[in-house]
């Protein structure tokens, strides 16, 4: 049933991400991204992850997505149709820098074939949500082992904020 | 399970790299940014039930850069329109040789 469900996800996912990339408006393309992110929330639940499945909802199809979707409002770009695919020379290059990912990525997953199929990570992971919840597993290393980089990534953020309200504010450079 | 996580995310990725080298549009182009990013999220969640917590803790930190890449990007993407009235980026050619 497990493994039903997510075939039915990661189909979802993919058929959406095809959409993603095909789709004519910007509109359109967001639309299929937030189908996206709901399918792959779909299979963190599966995966036993989930407080991520939450947050992934919540941050990227929720808040996200409703800034690339102000942005495109806000350009008007909403009614824009025409076909924006890139065709002739850089098409090939562009399917040979895919090919080259799609080869090295199966070589690695038919090398890998069997090796990591499960491991202490499960049991472990499932030790910690019975103890702590499925918050609190997550937020024990988060403080302990991980807090400068948790700190860094405020700092990161703070940075991005000012960057961010710097590069749109009008008439500001130039 | 975790193979089929694998072989998900590997797919994913490689539609967004195809999206980011095909299309025009700027905020196409970022769309399939966050798609890479979402795929690097579910191979870290599938080796999470390998190797620990740790995966689904990294997981935290790639959400949060990417939010913080989306307010740059797209606050870049809205001075860039009102410079040239466009988003596609064929026009951007300042440092096109």
């Amino acid at each position: 049933m497990t493994t039903v469900l997510f075939y039915v996800f990661a189909g979802i996912a993919i058929v959406a991400a095809i959409g993603v990339v095909i789709a004519r408006s910007p509109v359109g393309s967001l639309l299929f991204m937030v189908t996206t992110l709901a399918a792959i929330s779909g299979t963190f639940v599966l995966m036993e992850a989930h407080f991520l499945a939450a947050v992934q909802v919540i941050v990227y199809a929720g808040a996200i997505m409703v800034l690339f979707l102000f942005v495109i409002m806000l350009l008007n770009l909403g009614h824009e149709a025409q076909r924006d695919l890139k065709w002739g020379a850089f098409s090939i290059v562009s399917a040979a820098v895919v090919g080259g990912i799609v080869g090295m990525l199966a070589l690695d997953l038919r090398g890998s074939d069997g090796a990591v199929v499960s491991g202490a990570g499960a049991e472990a992971i499932a030790a910690a949500t019975e103890q702590y919840g499925a918050v609190g597993a997550i937020a024990r290393p988060l403080y302990t082992t991980y807090v400068v980089p948790f700190e860094i990534t405020g700092i990161l953020l703070l940075v991005a904020i000012v960057g961010a309200i710097v590069l749109a504010k009008r008439g500001s450079a130039s | 399970m975790i193979t089929e996580a694998l072989g998900l995310s590997a797919v994913l990725f490689v539609i967004g790299t195809f999206g980011v080298l095909v299309r025009r549009n700027a905020i196409i182009m970022f769309l399939c940014i966050e798609l890479q990013l979402n795929a690097v999220n579910v191979a870290f969640v599938a080796f999470s039930n390998v190797f620990g917590i740790d995966g689904q803790v990294f997981v935290f930190f790639v959400m949060t850069v990417a939010a913080a890449e989306a307010a740059v990007g797209l606050a870049i993407i809205i001075s860039i329109f009102r410079h040239y009235e466009t988003v596609d980026v064929g026009n951007f050619n300042l440092l096109k040789w």
